[in-house]
């Protein structure tokens, strides 16, 4: 008897049965996580009258997308396009420089016996556990001490080391470039800075492509550091520059500005957003090298 | 010039060895020189801070562990950190296993459209942790979010910026943020799970439950492991969600609702900057200490 339920059982599993109810279930968390994208959405084409008088998930009397778009980059000499260009600053030194670091490090510690290696890979697991809200204190009372707060570097230069980042290119360059090949090129004598470039880059490159990822959006997103390393708005980048208007509702001299609010926001997200849908290919494998050796 | 070395390297490959070694130290060099100079300085300079007081007479003045008993004693600090262990067991396991029902429901083989679930899913983790906390909390506002709406529809009484509902406000932003990014971790982790143990345990008459509990969720413990130690430190953490809602909801969040927040104030608002790091310090021992517990416990278990 035990026997045919194993038969039937396999059965089902075997020919892989669509099921509803599962199905369903994950509906539920699809709706969880688009209502509040589609409330921003929507809310983007309303004026600012409209958000107070219209239902939260229908449209507005105007359709205001444009205007919105067109107010959120004018508002008060066009500060929004600024802070654009700042978080494109911050993204590119800072995120593009934690990329190299990181790919440089984990490639010579994955590929290369030198003395205090082990000593090195130590120090990088230990700066792994350190959270980067922790020391973005630490960091600020340091810079203060300098006299770097209040510029671009109180911001890039913290983000340029990821020892995470060097941790995914270390599990990935093992493999990733076989030690023969190395020793190959050192045969014809090729420098080693030379192999890197012509052989191991092109091998390195998706892990290379998820750090990248991984690291753009960390910066794209950064709040905590350049909320307290920088007082000139000139140099916010665009979420301290958004939750400062949104402040801007509250208080003596309010100046609500949701709607702009609201579309800057839709505008900050779009690029993150569109990069993570095209690049899904390199972060799934990214992800999916990250847990195999974790 | 490559040319000409080579062959003299070649016959002595103890020198090629030592100039192979130099270049092995060379590329991990910079990376060493920032994480001194931008993880490890800071850390030291803010411990060398937290044993400082600055007085309004006699001015700055070295206090050994003063701050940290001070600390100890500090009904603010206990508070904030109570709030987010709180914060802690509540929202990580909930959010963890819905992350890990959405996963296990992914590798199921048998749901319609995987690709665009798991894409549709992971999208709130694109979203800033900015924007996501103005969203929401919009959307909690009574003003033209949908608090209003739900509760004159179903009669309910929903008020997401209460002092007492604000945590779980809370909870559920950073629920909605991190849901898709722990599934993909448990995803990627079952992904990886021979499907030859599957066949033997369908042989051998396991159900599909018998093979989540016997099989994938043994298989995926160090994926758990990281999930937890990760959620350990965002709620330990906790900074951007309560100080974007504090706007919103300025007496339902104090000025030391987190540590964090607490110690963002202690710098900004109150100049203690002894203080401030003192707080940082502590907050980063209590963090690391309990991950590496978490870390130690689930592999041993896992090797039992």
């Amino acid at each position: 008897m035990s026997n045919t339920t194993a038969r039937r059982r396999s059965g089902t599993q075997a020919g892989p049965r669509r099921n509803a109810v599962l199905t369903i279930v994950m509906a539920l968390f699809v709706i969880y996580s688009f209502v509040p994208l589609a409330w921003l959405i929507i809310n983007a084409t309303k004026t600012q009258s409209d958000l107070f008088s219209t239902f939260g998930l229908g449209f507005g009397h105007h359709f205001a997308l444009f205007s919105n778009i067109a107010d959120t980059l004018t508002y008060k000499d066009g500060i929004f396009l600024h802070w654009l260009g700042n978080t494109l600053l911050y993204v590119i030194v800072g995120a593009g420089g934690a990329t190299l670091l990181a790919t440089l490090a984990g490639y010579g510690l994955a590929k290369y016996a030198f003395p205090g290696r082990r000593a090195v890979f130590g120090v990088v697991l230990g700066a792994i556990a350190v959270p980067g809200t922790a020391l973005a204190v630490p960091t600020f009372l340091l810079f203060s001490k300098l006299s770097l707060t209040n510029t671009p570097w109180s911001v890039i230069l913290p983000s340029l080391i990821s020892p995470f980042g060097l941790y995914l290119i270390w599990t990935f360059a093992i493999d990733a470039v076989p030690t023969e090949l190395l020793e190959a090129a050192r045969v014809d004598g090729s420098s080693e800075l030379r192999t890197f470039f012509t052989v191991s880059l092109r091998l390195l490159a998706p892990g290379i492509v998820t750090v990248a990822l991984f690291a753009i959006v960390a910066t794209w997103n950064n709040y905590f550091l350049p909320l307290i390393m920088l007082s000139d708005p000139r140099w916010y980048p665009l979420t301290v520059g958004l939750s400062q208007w949104s402040a801007q509702a509250t208080g003596a001299a309010a100046q609500p500005i949701y709607n702009l609010v609201i579309t800057g926001s839709l505008i900050t997200i779009v690029p993150i957003v569109v990069a993570f849908l095209f690049l899904q290919r390199y972060w799934q494998s990214g992800l999916t090298a990250g847990s195999v050796k974790a | 010039m490559s040319e000409i070395t080579a062959p003299t390297s070649r016959r002595r490959p103890r020198g090629l060895q030592r100039k192979v070694s130099l270049a092995g130290a060379a590329f991990v060099t910079p990376f060493m020189i920032g994480l001194a100079l931008l993880v490890i300085a800071p850390i030291v300079y803010a411990v060398y801070l937290s044993l400082f007081r600055t007085q309004l007479i006699g001015g700055t003045a070295f206090v050994g562990f003063g701050n940290y008993v001070d600390l100890i004693q500090d009904p603010k600090f206990w508070s904030s950190f109570l709030r987010v262990l709180l914060f802690l067991v509540v929202q990580v396991p909930i959010m963890l296993a819905l992350s890990l029902v959405a996963a296990l429901a992914l590798d199921s083989a048998r749901l319609h459209g995987v690709r665009f679930f798991r894409i549709a899913i992971f999208l709130p983790y694109a979203v800033p942790g900015v924007v996501a906390a103005l969203l929401w909390g919009f959307i909690y506002g009574n003003q033209f979010g949908l608090t209003a709406w739900v509760n004159s529809a179903l009669g309910w009484h929903l008020a997401p910026l209460a002092p007492s509902w604000i945590l779980g406000s809370i909870g559920n932003i950073v629920t909605w943020e991190f849901l898709g990014y722990n599934m993909l971790i448990f995803y990627s982790a079952l992904r990886v799970i021979s499907t030859d143990l599957y066949e033997a345990a369908e042989l051998d008459g396991a159900g599909a439950w018998r093979i989540i509990f016997s099989i994938k969720m043994p298989a995926i413990r160090g994926s758990i492991v990281i999930a937890v130690i990760f959620s350990i430190i965002g709620s330990f953490q906790l900074f951007n969600e309560p100080n974007l809602l504090h706007g919103l909801a300025p007496n339902s969040i104090s000025s030391y609702f987190t540590p964090n927040l607490y110690a963002y104030n202690l710098s900004f608002a109150g100049q203690q900057f002894n203080y401030s790091a003192t707080v940082a310090i502590v907050m980063g021992i209590i963090t690391g200490v309990i991950s590496y517990v978490v870390q130690v416990r689930g592999t041993r278990a896992e090797n039992r």
